[in-house]
């Protein structure tokens, strides 16, 4: 056991898995120089500049050629520097990786991870700063895996780079000085399955990625004020745990969903759709869901920092939950 | 040189022969309603596939836009497998679920007709780079038309090839037109050798209605990459013959444009060769009727073939996280 950061925790976690399987590389801007964040530190010394390439600045064919090279059977990791890039690749990866297996009758599937370092960070204003994970779960044919913890980043990058389906990894660029504790071995870690936050019984809270911080101290201080919150951290979004989060909101009958993308066509829509459907419509006393209006990410701190979810801001929306 | 080989020539004689059968019939059965969908054919361009794929070994891999019938073919892929694959049937490459627009064929190196111009680009550079990754020494060749060349993936990945000297041949298959728009008037520069040797990628123009032109120069070019040259591009001129699709006249054409292409297509001018050069007027007759009671017998194979069972609708999506929902 090890206490380590989350950016040291995926290096970690693709350096074990980079060892094991001498299929596995790694394809992206600067990834010889140890990546935009240090998650590839040490790489090209270990494994040489063929497994681990700097390319140009060419995200349509970092994603094309990372599909291509998975069809004669490598398994790369395909790095996209920061998530909005992938914008310049969305062919490579809706068109094709997401559909050659369906496409072609199943001859072939496209075992890539795809890493997007995303969300608000240091005031990297509207072009850098997105979370756009709802787009990806309405595809058919990936994975969208979206962490929170050092543990559970690793973990599950571990499961996603030992993975025939290709798996859409946002590393979550504002947890990554976050520490945690790490195993020697990196287990991998299925997907679906939400991790517990908290126990209660007052209400239930669902997140990811860089709002589940935000929920952890909203819980503590709930609870201060002698509200339990029933909390948990989805960790993937597609699949997602929704045996979970219906057991949960069926003991609680109050759902609120957290999570830093815009509200408006948010994945915290199809989580509340989802409850409703199984549950019934009668099932729930009350609903909220919480995110960013529907403005882009401003540059300028007050202005970003007024728009984004904050733990203030869960804890009015719990209370305004269990004011009926 | 090859070309001057008698079985050689047969052999692209022969080829090609099974490109047009293909094609024509499954034009008939489109018309007869037995193929849904759209279908882009290649009929006046068989020599560029052919002649290519002369030079390829099986574990070569090859990628193709959404004109493949003929790379597919020319690559190996089985006949029966496409022709269901058009049909929508259970027994095609892809299970019925890709049709003519996504045809693979990966027992054969044919990893993929692709619906968007240039996808195949990114790919094949991809392919070439796993496969030296792998320690294998096979090459792939990337087949894509003039409308491709303006798009980004063409510079990326020529780019790409260059830079890691990957062994790729890319073939600009230039017919002229892009859809319905003459190719020439939103195309700006010297063209797409030009352009490619900007990258340092070195390429020849070949006449792509001369199947033995083609597989002269693709053999050059091959032996080059085969000794680790890097990438090359062949550039073959060639005219479409028909519409964009199978339901397009192309009435925007000149008058006599077609006839007069007509008259340069490789089927015609590769026979006349070899009857100049001796060969029996019944033996190529031979070839091209075996090509078109092979291509019959495949159109009347799909036709009677099962459709794909509904369950294999929620098949190979992924494995984890597949869809339950029922129909
Ligand atoms: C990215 C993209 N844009 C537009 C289309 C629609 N489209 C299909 S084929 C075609 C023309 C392609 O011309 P070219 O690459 O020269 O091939 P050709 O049809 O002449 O064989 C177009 C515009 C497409 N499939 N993909």
């Amino acid at each position: 056991m090890a206490d380590v950061t989350l950016i040291e925790a995926v290096r970690l976690a693709a350096l074990q898995e980079m060892r094991r399987d001498p299929r596995v590389w790694v394809l992206g801007e600067d990834v010889a120089r140890g990546g935009l964040f240090g998650q590839y530190g040490g790489f090209v010394e270990e494994f040489g500049p063929q497994r681990v390439v700097s390319t140009p600045i060419s995200e349509s064919t970092i994603m094309g050629a990372g599909l291509g090279a998975a069809l004669v059977g490598t398994r790369p990791i395909i790095e996209m520097r920061i998530f909005d890039f992938v914008m310049c690749a969305m062919d490579e990866l809706v068109n094709q990786i997401a559909k050659i297996r369906y496409m072609f009758g199943g001859q072939a599937k496209p075992a890539v991870v795809v890493r997007m370092p995303h969300g608000i960070w240091r005031n990297s204003a509207a072009q850098h700063s997105q979370t756009l994970e709802s787009w990806f779960t309405h595809i058919p044919g990936v994975v969208v895996a979206v962490p929170a913890t050092p543990a559970d980043a690793a973990g599950l990058l571990v499961s996603a780079i030992r993975s025939d389906d290709p798996v859409l990894f946002f590393d979550p660029k504002n947890l990554f000085p976050r520490r945690g504790a790490l195993a020697d071995i990196i287990a991998p870690l299925p997907f679906g399955q939400a991790r517990k936050i908290r126990d209660g019984k007052d209400l239930t809270i669902v997140s990811w990625s860089a709002a589940v911080p935000i929920v952890e101290e909203a819980v503590e201080t709930l609870a201060a004020r002698g509200i339990s919150a029933d909390a948990m951290d989805l960790r993937t979004l597609w699949p997602w745990d929704e045996d979970a989060v219906c057991a949960s909101a069926a003991r609680t009958g109050r759902l609120l969903v957290v999570h830093e993308a815009v509200t408006t066509g948010g994945f915290g829509g199809e989580v509340v759709a989802r409850v409703v459907e199984r549950l019934g419509p009668g099932a729930l006393r009350r609903v909220a869901r919480l995110g960013q209006p529907r403005v882009p990410v401003p540059f300028a701190p007050p202005l970003e920092d007024a728009l984004k979810p904050d733990a203030a801001k869960v804890v009015a929306a719990a209370e305004s939950l269990l004011r009926d | 040189m090859s070309g001057d080989n008698r079985a050689r020539l047969l052999a692209l004689y022969a080829t090609m022969c099974r490109i047009r059968a293909f094609e024509e019939t499954a034009l008939a059965a489109h018309r007869a309603g037995e193929i849904p969908g759209p279908l882009h054919v290649s009929i006046g361009q068989e020599a560029v596939a052919t002649g290519v794929c002369l030079n390829l070994q099986a574990d070569d891999r090859i990628t193709s836009n959404h004109r493949g019938h003929g790379h597919a073919l020319a690559k190996g892929a089985g006949v029966a497998g496409m022709m269901e694959e058009l049909f929508g049937r259970a027994g095609g490459h892809c299970r019925g679920k890709g049709g003519s627009m996504h045809i693979a064929d990966f027992s054969v190196g044919m990893l993929g007709a692709n619906g968007v111009v240039a996808g195949g680009i990114p790919i094949a550079v991809g392919a070439a780079q796993g496969l030296r990754m792998l320690g294998s020494s096979a090459i792939v060749c990337c087949f894509f038309g003039d409308g491709a060349i303006n798009r980004g993936p063409f510079l990326e990945g020529l780019n790409w090839a260059s830079l890691y000297d990957l062994p790729v041949l890319f073939v600009c298959e230039d017919n002229g037109v892009a859809a319905f728009t003459r190719a020439e008037s939103v195309t700006a520069g010297a063209g797409v050798l030009a352009r490619a040797e900007a990258l340092g990628v070195a390429g020849v123009s070949v006449d792509g209605n001369d199947a033995a032109a083609v597989d002269d120069a693709a053999s050059r070019l091959i032996a080059e990459i085969r000794a680790g040259g890097g990438p090359r591009l062949l550039h073959a001129t060639t005219y479409r013959l028909m519409g964009h699709t199978s339901t397009d006249p192309a009435r925007w054409r000149e008058a006599g444009e077609v006839e007069a292409a007509r008259a340069h297509e490789p089927i015609l001018r590769l026979r006349a060769r070899l009857l100049a050069e001796g060969a029996a007027m019944k033996a190529l007759d031979a070839i091209e009727g075996d090509a078109w009671a092979e291509m019959s017998a495949a159109r009347s194979a799909a036709l009677a073939a099962p459709w794909p069972d509904l369950a294999t609708a929620w098949e190979d999506v992924q494995d984890i996280g597949a869809a339950q929902e029922a129909v």
